[in-house]
Order: C-alpha cells, then sequence, then structure tokens
C-alpha cells in the first residue's frame, strides 16, 4: 500500500521541492519531527502524494511504511488532492443536532460529489468534520479559513456563489 | 526577567497605560465572534474613532470569548461594562458617535436584557451571567490574548514568580493536594495527586504535556482558554514543571484551531523574549521551555497516551497502562498531562490559596467548571459555573430555556463517552460523582440539550458513527465491536431490527465496557446504554411498532397529504426532487382544484413538500 499512487498525476514544482527540503532539513534533528514535516509538506502541496512521502523518506531515514501509516492515520492529511475550496462541514453534536446532517446532504446533490471527493473541475472538495469550536453559531461550515454559522438549506446556494 | 521588581515594575507600566484612555472598546476576537464578523468591526470601529478624533482617548481591545456566542458579535464599552450584542458593521458610526462621542449608550443596540428603562445594567447582572463565576475563563473578553503586558497588568506571572521565590516544589504539590483541584479534561483525577506521582520519579528528564486537543464535538472551552488568555497555560505549565522537576512542555493543540495555534505562537514567543521561558527564570536558576504540536484530527489522541505516541511522531495509538505515564510517558520518561481548563486554574490557586478553591463547589467536586451550551437551548455559549449547580439552572436561567416553545427532552453530557440526563434528575447538583451516579459523565464540558424533536436512537447511532471513524483499529474489541454496534443501531433506525437484536447489543455494551484497550472503547457504549435506560421505549417503537417517535428517522417515516385540507395549488408537486407527487381525481367540499397525494413507493422523505405548503395539509408521522 505504501506504494500507492494517487490518480491524480503529480504536478510538483521545483519551488516546492526547494520549499520542503528547507523545512525537512530545519525539523529533521527534533525528536517526533514526522508530524510537523508532514504537516509542513501538506501545507506546501495541498496534499501528500507518493512522491512527497518519497522526499521526505529519503531525506530523514524514516521508512516509507512509516510515513504511510502516519498519513494514513490521521484525517487531516490527505493523499489525494482537495479542491481550490475545501468545504468542511461540522457534524459534531451541536450542530447535528441543530440540523447539520441536512446541510452536508443537501451539498453533496448540489456538488454532485460525496464526502471526501473533489469536483471534476477541482473547484470544491466536500468534508465532514468534528467540531470546529464555533458551536454557538450551530449548524456551522467552514470553506477554506472562512467559518460560516447559523446555516439553513437555503443559504447554501448564495454561501457557494461567493467562492469563484 | 531577572527579578519579580521587573515584573511588579511591568505591571504598574501595563496599568498605567490602560489609565491613559478614558474608554475602552472590547471586540470578541474569539472563533464564534470572528466567525459573525467581528474583525470587520475593528477595522470600522479604528476608521470612526480616528475621524473623530478619538484615538488617543479610546482604546480597541481584540479579545478572546465573552461565552454568549449566540449574541455575537459582541462589543463591550467599558467603564459602563455596556453591553452591544450582534453587531453590525454600519452600527458601528452610531456607536462612536452617540456613546463614545456624547457619552450616551445606545440603547436600541445594546442587548435587550441591559436594557431597563432609562437605566443600563452591567453585564453580569443578565440572566446569563449572574450565576457565573470566573475562574478559568477570569481573563477572557478582559484582556488583549496577544499582548503579554495586558497579562501581566492582571497578576499575570506572579504565580510563577511566588512559586518559584517562596515555595518548595513539595509545597506546590500540597497547595494542588489540598485545593481538590481534579482534571477538567473528563476523568477527574485529582491533580496534585498526578504531580505527586510524576515527582517521586526519578529520571534525568521530565515533561509536562497540555492536552488542548480537544475532541469532544460540542465542546469549546479550551479553544476559548487558548484564544482568549493563552499566557495562563503557559504560566501553569511552568509551576507544573518545577513541582515535578521537568525543564520542557508540550502543546499537544487541535490543528483545528488555527487562532489559538496563532495565539499560543504569539504568546511563547513574547514569554521567551521577557525570559519568563528560557534558562534562570527569575534569576532562581530554574529552566523551562515550551513547545507546540499540532493534532491532526484524530479523536483517539485526547486519550493521554495516544496523546504522546503522536507528539513522538507515530501513528496516535494507545498503549496499555501500567507503566503509566508519571512513571513511563512521553519518550519513556515520567510525563504529566493536564488538560487546559485544569491548568487555567492553577495560578489562581497559587496565588489565592488552596482554601479559596476548595470553598467553591461540593465536597469531591471543588472549584468551578467551564460547561459548553450547546443544541436546542436559546444562550449557546460557554458558561463558568461552581460545582454543585443543578442543570435546572444551567438550562432554564442561564440558558434561557428551549427555543419555539418546545419541551426539555434531555441533555447530553460527556459527549461520546457521556449519557444523557432527563428531567427527573434536573435538580441533581453537578459534580463529577453525581453524574456518574446518574449514568452519565463530566466529560470535557459539553453539554447539549436536547428537545422532543431529537429521536435519542438516533443520538446514540449519531455517536456510534463518530466512534467507528474515531476507533484507531488498535484493539479488536473497539475496532469490531463498534461496527457491530452501528449496524444493529442503523436497523433499529430503518425499522429493520428485531427484539434479539436489541439482547445483542446489551451484550456487546458489556463486552466493550470491559474488553477495550483505552477508555475510547470503554466508554463507547455510554450513549447506548444511557438512552436504552431512560427511553427504552422509544428503541421499543422502532423496532415493534416500526415508527420514530421524535419523527427523525426517514426510513420510518411518511409524509401524506391530508386531501380535504389540500387546494390543489400543487406547488408540492412542482418543488418534489422525486416527482412522487401527483393530483387526484378528488375535489374537497369548497375547493376548486383536485387535491394531491404522495406515492410512497416514489417518495424520498425529503421534506421539501412539506416545507412548501402554505396550507399545512401535509403531515409527517
Amino acid at each position: 500500500m505504501a506504494g500507492k499512487k494517487s490518480s491524480v498525476p503529480f504536478g510538483g514544482t521545483p519551488e516546492q521541492e526547494q520549499q520542503l527540503r528547507e523545512v525537512i532539513a530545519s525539523l529533521k534533528g527534533q525528536a517526533g519531527a514526522l508530524m510537523p514535516i508532514l504537516q509542513k509538506a501538506q501545507g506546501i502541496y495541498g496534499y501528500l502524494p507518493y512522491e512527497v512521502q518519497k522526499i521526505i523518506s529519503d531525506e530523514t531515514g524514516i521508512p516509507m511504511e512509516k510515513i504511510y501509516g502516519v498519513a494514513t492515520f490521521y484525517s487531516q492529511f490527505s493523499l489525494n488532492p482537495k479542491g481550490k475550496y475545501r468545504i468542511s462541514v461540522c457534524l459534531g453534536t451541536a450542530c447535528y443536532v441543530k440540523g447539520s446532517g441536512d446541510i452536508y446532504n443537501a451539498l453533496q446533490q448540489k456538488l454532485g460529489i460525496k464526502g471526501g471527493e473533489c469536483t471534476p473541475d477541482g473547484k470544491f472538495s466536500l468534508d465532514a468534520c468534528r467540531c470546529i469550536g464555533a458551536c454557538g453559531l450551530a449548524p456551522v461550515m467552514s470553506i477554506n479559513e472562512d467559518v460560516h454559522g447559523r446555516l439553513t438549506v437555503d443559504d447554501l446556494d448564495k454561501i457557494l456563489a461567493q467562492y469563484n | 526577567m531577572k527579578t519579580l521588581e521587573e515584573l511588579a515594575a511591568l505591571k504598574a507600566k501595563a496599568i498605567e497605560a490602560k489609565a491613559k484612555f478614558k474608554r475602552r472598546v472590547h471586540v470578541c476576537g474569539g472563533t464564534g465572534c470572528t466567525s459573525s464578523g467581528s474583525m470587520k468591526l475593528i477595522t470600522r470601529l479604528e476608521e470612526e474613532l480616528k475621524a473623530n478624533g478619538l484615538e488617543n482617548d479610546v482604546e480597541i481591545v481584540k479579545t478572546g470569548c465573552f461565552g454568549l456566542c449566540e449574541r455575537g458579535p459582541i462589543v463591550i464599552i467599558h467603564p459602563e461594562n455596556a453591553f452591544y450584542s450582534k453587531v453590525k458593521e454600519e452600527d458601528i458610526a452610531r456607536i462612536v458617535k452617540e456613546h463614545l462621542v456624547e457619552g450616551n449608550p445606545v440603547k436600541d443596540l445594546l442587548y435587550e436584557e441591559t436594557v431597563q428603562g432609562d437605566h443600563i445594567l452591567p453585564l453580569e447582572e443578565t440572566s446569563f451571567y449572574k450565576k457565573q463565576q470566573r475562574v478559568a475563563l477570569r481573563n477572557c473578553g478582559e484582556i488583549s490574548p496577544e499582548h503579554i503586558d495586558e497579562y501581566i497588568g492582571r497578576g499575570g506571572y506572579e504565580a510563577l514568580g511566588k512559586v518559584l521565590t517562596t515555595m518548595t516544589p513539595e509545597q506546590v504539590i500540597q497547595t494542588m493536594l489540598d485545593s481538590g483541584l481534579r482534571g477538567r479534561g473528563g476523568a477527574g483525577f485529582p491533580t496534585g495527586l498526578k504531580w505527586k506521582f510524576a515527582a517521586g520519579n526519578k529520571a534525568d528528564q521530565k515533561y509536562v504535556c497540555c492536552n488542548a486537543d480537544e475532541g469532544d464535538p460540542g465542546a469549546f472551552m479550551d479553544r476559548s482558554v487558548l484564544e482568549g488568555d493563552p499566557h495562563v497555560v503557559l504560566e501553569a505549565m511552568a509551576i507544573a514543571g518545577y513541582a515535578i522537576g521537568a525543564t520542557q512542555g508540550y502543546i499537544y493543540v487541535r490543528a483545528e484551531y488555527p487562532i489559538a495555534v496563532e495565539r499560543l505562537e504569539i504568546a511563547i514567543k513574547q514569554a521567551r523574549e521577557l525570559g519568563i521561558l528560557g534558562d534562570d527564570i527569575f534569576g532562581t536558576g530554574f529552566k523551562f521551555d515550551i513547545d507546540l504540536r499540532l493534532g491532526a484530527g484524530a479523536f483517539v489522541c485526547g486519550e493521554e497516551t495516544a496523546l504522546m505516541t503522536s507528539i513522538e511522531g507515530n501513528r496516535g495509538e494507545p498503549r496499555p497502562r501500567p507503566p503509566f505515564p508519571a512513571l513511563k510517558g512521553l519518550f519513556q520518561k515520567p510525563t504529566i498531562l493536564n488538560n487546559v481548563e485544569t491548568l487555567a486554574n492553577i495560578p489562581q490557586i497559587i496565588l489565592k490559596g488552596a482554601a479559596w478553591f476548595a470553598a467553591m463547589g461540593t465536597e469531591k467536586s471543588k472549584g468551578t467548571k467551564v460547561f459548553a451550551l450547546g443544541g436546542k437551548i436559546k444562550n449557546t455559549g460557554l458558561v463558568e459555573i461552581p460545582m454543585g449547580t443543578t442543570l435546572r439552572e444551567i438550562v432554564e436561567e442561564i440558558g434561557g430555556g428551549i427555543p419555539n416553545g418546545k419541551k426539555f427532552k434531555a441533555a447530553q453530557t460527556g459527549g461520546p463517552s457521556g449519557g444523557c440526563i432527563t428531567s427527573e434528575n434536573l435538580d441533581v447538583p453537578i459534580d463529577y460523582d453525581n453524574l456518574i451516579k446518574i449514568g452519565s459523565m463530566m466529560g470535557s464540558g459539553g453539554l447539549i440539550v436536547m428537545d422532543e424533536t431529537s429521536c435519542m436512537v438516533d443520538i446514540a447511532k449519531f455517536f456510534l458513527e463518530f466512534t467507528v471513524d474515531e476507533s484507531c483499529g488498535k484493539c479488536t474489541p473497539c475496532r469490531v465491536g463498534t461496527k457491530r454496534m452501528l449496524e444493529i443501531l442503523t436497523k433499529i433506525t430503518k425499522g429493520q431490527a428485531t427484539m434479539a437484536d436489541l439482547d445483542k447489543l446489551e451484550e456487546l455494551c458489556e463486552h466493550l465496557k470491559h474488553n477495550s484497550l483505552c477508555a475510547l472503547g470503554q466508554t463507547a457504549p455510554n450513549p447506548i446504554v444511557s438512552t436504552l435506560k431512560h427511553f427504552r421505549d422509544e428503541y421499543i417503537a422502532h423496532i415493534v411498532e416500526k415508527r420514530c417517535p421524535a419523527g427523525v428517522c426517514k426510513d420510518l417515516l411518511k409524509f401524506t397529504i391530508d386531501k380535504d385540507k389540500c387546494i390543489g395549488c400543487g406547488l408540492c408537486a412542482r418543488n418534489c426532487p422525486a416527482n412522487a407527487i401527483a393530483r387526484t381525481s378528488y375535489i374537497a367540499p369548497g375547493h376548486k382544484l383536485a387535491s394531491f397525494e404522495v406515492d410512497q413507493t416514489k417518495c424520498v422523505k425529503c421534506g421539501v413538500c412539506m416545507q412548501n405548503c402554505k396550507f399545512k395539509a401535509i403531515a409527517k408521522k
């Protein structure tokens, strides 16, 4: 499994690779450096494809198996690219009892994708998340860094239209 | 910073700087209010103050959370303590002109409850705040979390100074023991005892960890402390380091809390620059530093051994205990792990004494507890109350009751590990032991209120979906057991289960409780056990009568049109996504057009027809 490549061709640039190598060089001496390295790597590339894991493995000496194990354990890491706009619907308890399940279903219908997928044009990806701590505004979703609260299904078209 | 005198001088300077201003405008910069647009308010305020020449008379402070997130964005103006709620950008010009220039608070923009004729009530006298007692949240909403001098101005780092210059590590631990402080993260283990164990183990290196991986969906008090008062966490960790003999601390914080992460980074940097973290703190030779580690979205990492495994750079799987972390924790060294809210109490306990803290609360649960009120309740937000307050006071007085005239059904505490409290237990004083007695638990303090439209089987299923997702997979009882339990619950909500399934479910609950490796699996059955105890009849209605009494479980619902109420407008049929509604030949007496009916074989039970019908002719049963 550790050799599995993403179905999307890898499009990393030399600048990104340079950045990644600098990150690794600055962190690799630290105890428990793998998590921060993966987080920074995902920040640079937006996801963690095989090619990126391989660079990390070569530079740190950490086996690919371990990197793959860690990258697939945590829900924040993704082996597939995300959309330009990452939609994350909160399915935490406070949001759920206020109807975030309906919001999540409506978004799947509107975007024509399932949770965890990305629209074919690469614009939106949709995920469920567990509590972003804005329970006072439930139900909420975040699109990249923006948090939208007190949602109803009727609000969704207007909100999606803000993202081009 | 080498002496306490330097700290005192900084404090005096910070207080003096505040006194220069005639008024202070506090704008909430927590996640809730930021989402509601509070950052734009600050920009507008700056412009308006400048336009009116007030920039040297009025200070704008971007603070942490005030608690009443429901009413955000919140702006509070001191010294009047005037509480503006749901403030819009276009309101700012009036607030500046009428309140800040002319000195008359803008009554129609204030939180309604604070306006009493000509008189304005301060924040503390509203029903939401009146019963609260803020210890852990003491500075939230009072200071700018991004400026260390504001924290110092409120007595910050004096507790660390006191500990390092006047107390032995043993005295610090004894103070913690005497205070009766118990861990606020869920289990309620006495903090002093944890420290004592770790202090007693000899090692070349020890660690202090802070659990800021607030995973209970629906709890956000730790986020608020980190966002509103990050220095209190650093100060308490340094005190803990002195008590157990550690020189390094780690804060493990959720990456889903970007504002908290940013403010912690700023706080650590400022504390290092002032020499409050680093070598030879206050000239005593004591050395302590703190690093941040970001979580990556794994609920199980809130479990202490899993958290440490994650900091070590591995899959966050729990380890069997013993050995306990006090003996072999992070990197196999003696380690203590304290939750954010626990830590936020500590500097106050050191400064005011153990007896002060122990005077609050109940016999075995001292101090206060922060609850995150959410769900079907008017005032959603954060409240800090003395232990021993009843659920009725929280829901009815502080929370303002249930909206839309609905009836209280249950409150869920303890998240996916907890249970529900029903109306018969509304008057039980809330503390660690009482909650266990009535079949729930304190957990981290999420308190989700449910009304009669919530289906308890659906809620149990919701929590099991959560634990199935979050089970790390290391031990079989949890990995397989949670999945089997979810399958049975799904069958129940679809009306496909038998009473034998219910027996099987209860058997699995027992099995998981006794055989799982860590608390995640051991407590995963709790939502089922507790809803079964109080709402067994709802389970039986699903199984035997194939009916969902709350009208939530879609497979058991049927949408029907009352042919005599239907006027035949056809709005329902036009909006039906499944083309499941068609006209009949029946014309009701007094109507001109034939009525419609729902084809149950095509209906997807989305409820759009019911939302669109203006004549209340469609029923959901």
